[in-house]
């Protein structure tokens, strides 16, 4: 299982208190662990990604292991902690004031 | 006993204020999807317990939310507002093409008839249509591939459409508006489109009498005159009588022609409420003075309504879809400002008072009659 940790605004619109757990089918990638989450939770499609390009969206970050996973290719495999869920991958709302 | 539901919308969530028929004990309730920016909250004219919300912010993007019990409890339904096709492009603030890119819904516009069907004005502009009670959504594309589309410009707060007007006598006839692109009609559902704009004239295009590329604010129409429209343009007030194929201006004696609300009573489809601001630079009323204007004869005559609102040191705006009446036997007038306040008045405008005072800015103002 793979541990993901949300915004607390993408909590409150999952109805999740806490970290999720996901099962991602094949290599786990940020674009399947998103399909992934999508599919559990489908309150928050198009919320990470657009709905029309699929990419993430600018004011959202990945960070996974104490590095930044923002820019990697959505198809390049998740660090090996988050793989077998030893650490959480973090969805970030980009730090900004409003 | 009959009462009114209020729907703010607010830069941080919703609110809905609630009371019976006097109008003089509320209720509030909210923050609803707090932290978000709730551009438009709007229930259905058929069934008052089904509400939609338009919930959107930079960081997560665009949610629609519905109530099917008059706002108690809310639920995710689509986001999916893909435009059809290739979707080419605007013009930019300097005149350059800009791909046309969905920013969030500005406005939701529930069916008269049908509970499930809504329509939706976004940015960049375009409109959407839901028949299967906002679960998803399809664009009415006619209206963003018209042969002007490309020439459509945004304005300050982006390139929206903000206004939609179902015909009652008809409701395959659309009238909806955009800034800065103007008014559209549509005849056959919203399949095909052309210009309204004959009579409007703007300074800030190249040809100031052009049929398209006009920065209107809001239209307003009352159900027992369809083919009488309101305007409040960038400037100037404007009216047509033939269903916006010819406008002409009725801001008379306003002491600003500036100005974003534009609504008309429930029982008097001549008499007309605007909230003049100073320019389009200072977003605030003349004066330091927050005066609603109504006129009893369908624009050119204007009185100032002051009783209740803040005379002096008042630097607030009011956004174009801040204004709402509802239908109980003496009117009420409801209108929000960027500063927090919620003012009601329940005599047609002659005294106001506030129902809030402190909300996060107000965006839009709708209101339920409750039977």
């Amino acid at each position: 299982m793979i541990r993901v940790v949300l915004p607390a605004h993408l909590k409150v619109l999952a109805h999740v208190s806490r970290e999720v757990q996901l099962e991602v089918p094949g290599t786990p990638t940020s674009r399947h662990l998103i399909d992934a989450l999508e599919a559990q939770y489908p309150a928050l499609r198009g919320t990470i990604r657009d709905p029309a390009t699929q990419q993430r969206r600018p004011f959202v970050r990945f960070f996974a292991s104490e590095m930044d996973l923002s820019h990697e290719s959505p198809d390049s495999p998740l660090p090996e902690a988050v793989a077998n869920g030893q650490e959480p991958f973090f969805v970030i709302g980009a730090m900004a004031g409003g | 006993m009959s009462g009114v539901r209020v729907l703010v919308g607010t830069r941080k969530g919703a609110f809905i204020l609630q009371a019976d028929g006097k109008r003089d004990r509320w209720e509030v309730q909210g923050p609803l999807f707090g932290g978000w920016e709730v551009y438009h909250v709007k229930g259905s004219p058929a069934d008052a317990d089904r509400i939609y919300a338009s919930q959107s912010s930079s960081w997560f993007g665009q949610v629609i939310q519905r109530s099917d019990d008059g706002g108690r409890t809310w639920n995710p339904v689509g986001n999916q507002f893909l435009y059809d096709g290739v979707t080419g492009t605007h013009q930019w603030y300097d005149g350059t093409p800009h791909p046309w890119e969905f920013a969030r819904v500005w406005h939701l516009e529930p069916s008269r008839t049908d509970p499930d069907t809504v329509w939706a004005g976004v940015e960049d502009a375009a409109l959407f249509q839901s028949t299967d009670g906002g679960l998803s959504w399809g664009e009415l594309s006619g209206l963003r591939t018209h042969s002007t589309g490309s020439s459509w410009q945004p304005g300050a707060g982006g390139m929206c459409l903000h206004t939609i007007i179902v015909s009652p006598s008809d409701p395959r006839r659309i009238i909806v508006a955009i800034s800065a692109a103007g008014v559209f009609g549509s005849e056959d559902a919203g399949t095909s489109w052309r210009p309204l704009n004959r009579g409007l004239s703007s300074g800030e295009i190249p040809d100031p009498d052009a049929f398209e590329g006009h920065c209107v604010h809001h239209v307003a129409m009352h159900p027992s005159q369809p083919d009488v429209l309101f305007m409040q343009k960038h400037w100037d007030v404007m009216r047509s009588d033939d269903a916006g194929e010819k406008w002409y201006e009725v801001s008379g004696n306003l002491p600003s022609d500036f100005g974003f609300v534009i609504d008309v009573h429930a029982h008097e489809p001549e008499t007309v409420y605007v909230v003049p601001i100073t320019s389009d630079s200072e977003h605030f009323p003349p004066e330091g003075k927050l005066r609603v204007y109504r006129s009893r004869t369908g624009g050119g005559e204007w009185e100032a309504l002051t009783s209740g609102l803040p005379q002096r040191d008042c630097y607030v705006d009011v956004l174009r879809d801040a204004m709402a009446v509802d239908t109980l036997d003496e009117c009420g007038i409801y209108f929000g400002t960027t500063g927090g306040q919620v003012y009601v008045s329940s005599d047609g405008g002659d005294h106001w008072e506030a129902i809030v005072r402190d909300l996060p800015a107000v965006l839009s103002v709708e209101v339920q009659t409750i039977p």
